[in-house]
């Protein structure tokens, strides 16, 4: 009876902590975000799963050891040894068994819970991502729309087709759960329904080098009719022609999804140093290299920067640009010339913002 | 070969050595003290220097530390100083293994960049890709690596571990040298190439006790950064850079801290002399050492923002000090590989009569199972870290798509290593924590059988559940399930574990010394890192957790339940018999109760935020997340862990010196090695025991060794 005495008050002692772990301890300390996805339904069931396993086995454990600990410790003056106890061999089978089951049980509830986020919907709508470092960009082929925030309509399955032109990036909004990395020179894909209207973040998720931490993006999603009015106001071509070089030349600066060339991810134009020099100021300054000679950055200077970037390399930076902007210019220069018959130079715009930052 | 060895004997050279690492220091100082001023002055007060101090005051006084420390150096060296006990330290410190070794290398650096410069400047070609400017001269990138690899070899060539092969070529004889070299003091022999396995055990433990301080420094660097949103003092390139190194430092740390038990202990459980092969044995420590200092040097040389995973095609792309990274890391892989041969042909062969499999002490068991990993794991995370830098240096092109690479067959080799490895920390740990428990139980150890047993069990389900670190990256979904199974399958010997030793807690008379809390602790983080497991193990929520702080706190629980923890146990435990004196208790129960709670806190500090939506391996998180106090707290809690490291360090110096002496066997403990005098003799014992009985059985009288007659060592070797 004594014996038994035991393991009843670690029963209930154990019962007691499992619950009290679970709603009083991990409860708070352990909070998912807000759902706002299809796919968090069976993604958070399985949550809650594994919850009620950790609290049962930190209590298991925990007040096993601590009882033992207050109750089995060596009273003083007593020098002898513990009982001479080797061990038993059915204790050693069941608690390899039932875990056995147990780990089998969690892995068939995966199982089903990941076919249903693989599962194929009906009517996707498909959107393509790009991340690069360090920007998302967003394109709606069906739409041909382009975008630097990715704004989805509530309830519509959607099928997200994603590229990476450099390197390993990953696509997380904590709030839809699910998250997969872009791998470059192949497509990834990821299914989500939005269920909650509302404003979220991007982030990605896998280390892209220097800015990763600020490798973020709005997520909007909102009621169908505020979809289709977006739709409409960003299917409408930039009117070229009516732009001021200048307005141009910001318009190049700008994100990749809102028709730029994302300078704007590692040039600043308040004079705070991201990954290259800022441009404030730029114009007319006198540049120190890293082999210690110097140039005025005039139009000349300029244009040879972006065409060829590691040929002059600022002093105190690490050269770090992509080195085919001369290409992505002349093929945006063609298609200008071709669809509105206007004749642009995209340095020249841009060395027209450039300047216009030292007024 | 004869006048080489003659002149590294003579006072001119000790002299050379000395000025060389007084200019060093001098140099140090001198660039840290420039540091400072522009960082106090220009960054934090905004004021502009005053054009005086720029272009006098600090040339002059860099030339003048320089000048003053070379000379310091010189005259220590020439033994100017012998009379005081810090010349005396400095003449002989400037003659041991590491001051050869480092010489060596720089030398051998600075020939090798000379020779493929060269070659590169006869052939015409230019610098392309990265660069580094060394004193006004351009470097191309392979024109570092081959110099940090020649540097590599003359370390070992200036550390002395090569020489007795290098003197077998030319036929010459060289019998195993024991004790100090002659006319040096005893601890000389622990600052230089030594084949005994208890004075390489230290050596590995003195070494990974230094890395780790060197990787907690890195960690408490960025954790303050963390604490408050918006950078505040380092920048981003700075961030990624101590990150990545505490990764990979911690890592080194860790790998020689298993060498220092397993070389240390191993043997003496076992009751052999010495490791099968004793020159392989320092082989194995002494590379390890020029590789920590590449993988520092990687900081100096543009910082690498790659993590220590390095994936591709990141690594690519990362500045230069990636390269010198992922050498240091390659080369790590030779100290591994043979140091994990010596234990297993050890123990394969060196037992004493009698000792059976299942009568070794259990932590043989988790040793010989890490270095089963070790021996046949390491060749593929070599072979990855060896096609990345052949892909930078060379252009060969494994990983990077735009050339028709595959980035995931990266991810694959590196992790078909590196899942493995985290049970190489952890199996000796375990070993440790089944080792003790008994001890300070009174009690013998509950299933000895399953526990040996499970070790091989997770050994070997390890091998099959590395793509587990691929759900996200763009796997099958047929390999994601079929990982996902695999993985579920660890929690079951782990389970055997933790079932036993609470098993063996059961009824046991326990007593409190800092071991014993040092292994309840043990037992309580790890348990932390276990329940924290199977939620990363099903695909669906690992979609949620992977790549953010949950996936941090499990890491570092898992690391310090399975490692640190037991790694601290087993330096109490093992003080006294390594310096015959006894610690502290007073700063051992302090320590153990400052560190506990903080990891605790720390830990589940970052699983929650993690939960919450913190992404790994960012510099600076989003206010709008409302973790501030969470992340203050995490700081905190690692700044507390940090100081009762140091209380650790503190307690071990002094008491070396102050404490009495220890008793022969102050645990009462059943195993071979407490049965001898303290520190253990250099042949460890002098007459072969024969064991007779089983090893933990506490509660009855029986035997489990019988010592041999004590008879007069021979005289001579």
């Amino acid at each position: 009876m004594q014996k038994y005495k035991h393991f009843i008050i670690v029963t209930v002692l154990v019962l007691l902590t499992t619950v009290v772990l679970k709603y009083v301890v991990f409860g708070p300390m352990f909070r998912l975000p807000p759902a706002a996805s299809a796919e968090s339904a069976p993604i958070d069931a399985l949550f809650e799963g594994h919850f009620w396993v950790i609290s049962f086995l930190f209590a298991l454990i925990m007040v096993l050891m601590l009882y033992a600990i207050v109750v089995f410790r060596r009273k003083s003056g007593d020098e002898t040894d513990g009982p001479h106890v080797h061990g038993n061999t059915t204790l050693e089978i069941v608690w390899t068994i039932v875990p056995v089951f147990v780990v089998i049980g969690f892995a068939v509830w995966g199982m089903v819970a990941l076919g249903q986020l693989l599962q194929e919907k009906d009517d996707e709508m498909v959107v393509v991502v790009t991340g690069k470092q360090w920007e998302w960009s967003f394109a709606y082929p069906e739409q041909g729309v382009k975008a630097a925030q990715l704004v989805l309509p509530v309830n519509q399955p959607i099928l997200l087709e994603m590229y990476s032109p450099d390197v390993l990036h990953s696509f997380w909004v904590p709030e839809f759960r699910v998250k997969q990395d872009l791998v470059p020179g192949r497509p990834t894909f990821l299914r989500i329904t939005p269920t909650e209207i509302g404003n979220y973040k991007l982030l990605c998720a896998e280390i892209c080098g220097m800015e990763h931490a600020n490798m973020v993006a709005d997520v909007r999603v909102v009621d169908n009719a505020t979809f289709l009015a977006w739709m409409e106001e960003r299917s409408q071509r930039i009117d070229y022609a009516a732009l001021t070089p200048v307005e141009r030349g910001a318009l190049w600066y700008g994100p990749e999804g809102d028709g730029g060339f994302g300078c704007n991810s590692c040039h600043s134009l308040d004079g705070s140093v991201i990954v290259g020099p800022s441009w404030l100021g730029l114009y007319g300054s006198t540049r120190v290299f890293d082999n210690g000679t110097t140039a005025v950055a005039d139009d000349e200077y300029i244009r040879n920067s972006i065409f060829y970037p590691g040929q002059q390399v600022v002093q105190g930076f690490v050269n770090q640009m992509p080195n085919n902007y001369e290409e992505l210019f002349a093929a945006q220069e063609a298609d200008i010339l071709l669809n509105d018959g206007l004749e642009i130079d995209i340095v020249a715009d841009l060395i027209a913002f450039i300047r216009s930052l030292n007024e | 070969m004869q006048s080489l060895v003659k002149f590294f004997r003579s006072r001119l050279y000790d002299a050379l050595a000395g000025a060389f690492f007084g200019a060093l220091v001098g140099l140090t100082i001198a660039l840290s003290t420039r540091y400072l001023h522009d960082l106090i002055l220009i960054d934090w007060l905004g004021a502009a220097a005053p054009p005086i101090a720029t272009e006098f005051v600090l040339p002059a006084l860099g030339f003048l530390l320089v000048a003053g420390h070379a000379f310091i150096g010189f005259a220590t060296g020439f033994g100017g100083f012998m009379g005081t006990r810090i010349g005396r330290f400095l003449y002989y410190g400037s003659a041991t293994g590491y001051v050869r070794g480092f010489l060596g290398q720089v030398v051998f650096t600075l020939l090798g960049i000379g020779f493929l410069e060269s070659i590169r400047a006869l052939l015409g070609m230019t610098a392309d890709g990265s660069t580094f400017n060394l004193f006004g001269t351009v470097i191309s990138e392979p024109g570092f690596v081959f110099g940090a690899l020649v540097g590599v070899i003359g370390f070992l060539l200036g550390s002395g571990v090569l020489t007795d092969w290098l003197l077998w070529i030319t036929g010459a004889q060289t019998p195993l040298r024991h004790g100090a070299p002659p006319g040096k003091p005893e601890w000389f022999r622990y600052l230089n190439v030594d084949v005994n396995h208890k004075v390489i055990g230290i050596q590995y433990g003195y070494t990974s006790l230094l890395v780790l301080l060197a990787g907690g420094l890195f960690a408490i660097i960025f954790r303050i950064e963390l604490a408050q949103p918006g950078m505040q003092w380092l920048t981003n390139a700075q961030y990624n850079t101590l990150f990545s190194a505490h990764g990979i430092v911690m890592i080194a740390s860790i790998l020689l801290g298993v060498g220092a038990m397993s070389n240390y202990l191993v043997p003496l459980m076992i009751g052999a002399a010495d490791m099968a092969f004793p020159r392989l044995n320092a082989f194995s420590y002494w590379v390890g050492v020029p590789s920590v200092t590449l993988i520092l040097a990687g900081m100096a040389v543009g910082g690498w923002d790659t993590g220590w995973v390095a994936y591709a095609p990141l690594s690519l792309r990362a500045p230069l000090g990636v390269q010198l990274f992922l050498m240091g890391f390659w080369i790590n892989g030779f100290s591994s590989i043979a140091s994990a041969i010596n234990i297993i042909v050890t123990t394969m062969v060196m037992r004493a009569r009698g000792m059976s499999w299942f009568r070794m002490p259990i932590f043989v068991w988790g040793a010989i199972a890490a270095s089963l990993i070790q021996f046949t794991a390491t060749q593929t995370v070599g072979v990855a870290l060896m096609m990345s830098i052949a892909e930078r240096a060379i252009g060969l092109n494994f990983f990077d798509p735009s050339g028709g690479g595959n980035p995931l067959l990266y991810q694959h080799l590196f992790w078909f290593y590196s899942h493995p490895v985290v049970y190489v920390f952890v199996l000796p740990g375990l070993g440790v924590i089944s080792e003790l428990l008994p001890v300070f139980t009174r009690k013998p150890l509950f299933g000895y059988k399953w526990i040996a047993l499970s070790s091989l069990g997770i050994a070997l389900v390890g091998f099959l559940v590395w793509a587990h670190h691929m759900f996200t990256a763009g796997m099958g979904d047929s390999l994601r399930t079929l990982f996902m199974i695999t993985t579920m399958f660890v929690a079951v010997p782990t389970g055997v574990k933790f079932f036993s030793w609470v098993a063996t807690l059961w009824e046991g008379k326990m007593t409190f010394e800092t071991p014993m809390l040092f292994v309840l602790g043990a037992i309580s983080v790890f348990l932390i890192g276990g329940i924290s497991g199977p939620i990363l193990g099903t695909v669906p929520t690992d979609l949620h957790l992977h790549d953010s702080y949950w996936v941090v706190g499990h890491f570092h629980a898992t690391m310090f339940g399975g490692f640190v923890f037991p790694f601290f146990a087993a330096l109490y435990y093992w003080y006294p018999k390594i310096t015959g004196r006894m610690y502290k208790e007073s700063l051992g129960k302090l320590h153990f109760w400052l560190m506990t709670p903080g990891f605790w806190v720390m830990s589940f500090g970052q699983m929650s935020i993690g939960i919450w939506g913190m992404r790994r391996r960012i510099a600076d998180y989003d206010p709008a997340l409302g973790i501030e106090a969470a992340q203050v707290l995490i700081t905190v809690a690692g700044l507390v862990i940090g100081w009762s490291i140091l209380i650790m360090l503190y307690n071990f110096v002094v008491s070396a010196r102050t404490q009495e002496k220890a008793v022969r066997n102050p645990w009462r403990s059943r195993s071979p090695e407490w049965q001898i005098p303290s520190p253990a003799p250099e042949f460890n014992y002098d007459v072969p025991f024969v064991v007779v009985g089983d090893p933990y059985d506490y509660g009855i009288e029986a035997e489990y060794i019988r010592m041999g007659q004590a008879q007069p060592v021979p005289a001579g070797d």
